[in-house]
């Protein structure tokens, strides 16, 4: 198990628990009272942790080595899946990750960011970090998914669109741009979720939709807390602050009206129970499609201009 | 959502907006050190006459140089405010308080409509020396209006970008205005009309990810800074040095997403070659109850 700093005191009574069950399996005491009651108290800990969770924890949570990434779903959610490659332009980027699947009756394009789950292959997807390969590649299934009429899921978890050369040379920017202009067009519907990180520019690249939606221990923000500590601050050292002032909370978009609804974590947050927070998922999932399928696409594509069109805080002066 | 406060107090609203450029007698070239009076550079259009650097200039600048002569002001009441409470080293407040002194009535963008040789044009330039032209909510609402403007008129739209990216200190709302902005310009494409996006020294970060390399056309003046990532973090990700010339406008060109490159001296024949080549037609009159 992998223990953050705010879950230290956690780690004290896991170990202590470990201890106990031990000497219960090796059968000389009954210990089934004391680890009944250490049970308790580890949970009442937890519940005391995770109800008061500041930003830059929720930052931590999110990219939690051992968090379920959108690969996991995608296997729990659906009953059959067929993923797609390629962006027909030059490349497949393994940074995204989409295809066909069955959810219920129900057949969607699903699209997401994946990071990897160990050294080798958070290399090889890039860690989560798409070139404008990845960005096209997800036009592209959503445009299939447009021609056949079937609603796009989207799943959002990455640190940034890659800044590299070569992203820059293929148009990291239009590839964004593009996908923006086109998700707002797009005849049919889109459900979007902030499964982990949601940083910026790339994250918004997939993240037009006619719902969005957050999991409990993600963020969702213009600029990760580490970089925007950086600039304004000039030094890395503020990012916890720069994570509070950001008001990058699922509870903080809920309250500006950025999201739709929050998807409830296990205790502890997703990486504690992943098939668990799959199943919860899949349920929001279900209910949602049922709910957007029965609107219009006009009504749809209307809702949406206007969903996006409302962003926004200023003052109106007036002579 | 979208609560406006109303305020009182009154907004510079003028028609025509003042110049950006100091008034003084002399002007020194920012790419090679050539002096020449000032007078002389604001009759060449601000750019060196030695070297051809574009020197930066303001909305004011670009009206005058690309509208025959009257234009009016559009949404200029429309203000940035601190409604998250920002604070870094200094507040937001206090940012926009600063900004306000140094620009009174002005916005990271300004929106105007006039004429360019008699057409009707909209143009949204967006002003560097207002918090770095950064994108909060006030550019992505001017925006969106610029274009619920045109589709009403039936007018072509000019964007000119001129940015270092969304503005932080409004946060989420900030980057949603890349989405706001970008589906607005679909709404604009959907009703035929043309959207020319002009890249200026620097257009990056979410601007460029959004609007800027939105266009029906996209150009952009000579050795214009323009990408997704700024150099500096590109750098210091791939732990290598840039390529010359890397992320300018001569490098955009190259790679195939600008259509061309253009001399601010050429600006406004250019922009009358692409209204007159889209066949944009409009009864739109110039008049200030508009
Ligand atoms: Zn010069």
């Amino acid at each position: 198990m992998v223990f953050l700093e705010f879950e230290k005191p956690l780690e004290k009574l896991h170990e202590q628990l470990e201890k106990l069950i031990q000497i219960n399996e090796e059968g000389e005491l009954d210990m089934s009272d004391k680890i009944k009651e250490l049970e308790n108290k580890i949970n009442k800990k937890s519940k005391e942790i995770f109800s008061n969770l500041s930003g830059w924890e929720r930052v931590q949570l999110s990219r939690h080595p051992q968090r379920p990434y959108t690969e996991f779903y995608i296997e729990h959610i659906t009953t059959k899946f067929v993923e797609l490659h390629g962006d027909r332009y030059f490349n497949d980027d393994k940074a995204i990750i989409g295809g066909l699947g069955k959810i219920g009756t129900q057949s969607v394009v699903i699209v997401g960011q994946q990071k990897g789950t160990n050294t080798k292959m958070r290399q090889y997807r890039n860690f989560g970090m798409a070139n404008p390969d990845g960005y096209r590649k997800a036009l592209r299934l959503m445009k299939l998914a447009e021609k056949f009429k079937l609603p796009v899921i989207t799943l959002i978890d990455t640190p940034g669109a890659y800044p590299g050369i070569e992203a820059e040379e293929r148009g990291q920017a239009e590839a964004i741009a593009r996908n923006l202009f086109e998700m707002a067009n797009l005849r049919t519907p889109i459900l979007a979720y902030v499964i982990g990180e949601g940083a910026s520019g790339g994250a918004l690249g997939i993240g037009i939709g006619d719902k969005v939606f957050m999991l409990e221990n993600t963020w969702y923000s213009v600029i990760s807390p580490e970089n925007c500590s950086t600039i304004l601050w000039r030094t890395w050292d503020y990012k916890e602050t720069a994570a509070e002032a950001l008001k990058l909370t699922p509870e903080h978009m809920l309250e500006f009206g950025l999201i739709e609804d929050i998807v409830k974590e296990p205790l502890g947050g997703a990486h504690k129970d992943p098939e668990k927070m799959a199943k919860t998922l899949k349920a929001h999932i279900v209910k949602q499609l049922k709910e957007i399928n029965e609107i219009d696409t006009d009504t749809l594509l209307k809702n949406r201009i206007e969903r996006y069109k409302n962003i926004g805080e200023f003052e109106e002066v007036t002579e | 959502m979208g609560w406006f406060k109303r305020l009182k107090k009154g907004v510079q609203t003028s028609s025509n907006l003042k110049k950006d450029t100091p008034d003084g007698l002399w002007f020194k070239c920012k790419g090679c050190g050539h002096t020449t009076t000032n007078k002389d550079i604001s009759e060449h259009f601000y750019v060196c006459p030695k070297c051809g650097f574009h020197e930066r200039i303001g909305p004011g600048e670009y009206f005058k140089i690309i509208f025959d002569g009257k234009y009016i002001r559009l949404f200029a009441n429309l203000k940035s405010k601190d409604f998250l409470n920002f604070t870094d080293l200094k507040s937001y407040g206090d940012r926009l308080k600063a900004a306000d002194k140094k620009k009174p009535g002005r916005e990271a963008i300004e929106v105007a409509v006039g004429k360019v040789k008699q057409k009707p044009l909209v143009i949204a330039a967006m002003d560097f020396a207002y918090i770095g032209g950064s994108m909060g909510s006030v550019v992505g609402e001017k925006i969106s209006r610029a274009v619920d403007y045109c589709i009403e008129n039936r007018l072509p739209l000019l964007i000119i970008s001129k940015s270092g990216g969304a503005r932080m200190m409004e946060s989420a709302f900030s980057l949603m205005q890349m989405a706001k902005t970008s589906i607005q310009l679909a709404q604009l494409s959907n009703a035929g009309l043309p959207f020319f996006s002009l890249m200026t020294n620097p257009t990056t970060g979410g601007v460029t990810a959004s609007f800027a390399m939105l266009g029906d056309i996209n150009f952009a003046e000579p050795k214009a800074l323009i990408g997704f990532a700024g150099p500096r973090v590109i750098k210091e990700t791939i732990k290598k040095d840039l390529p010359e010339g890397f992320q300018t406008s001569e490098f955009l060109l190259d790679h195939g997403f600008l259509d061309f490159i253009t001399h601010r001296k050429d600006l406004k024949d250019t922009i009358n070659d692409l209204i007159v080549l889209f066949n944009t037609k409009s009864d739109f009159k110039l008049t200030e109850d508009k």
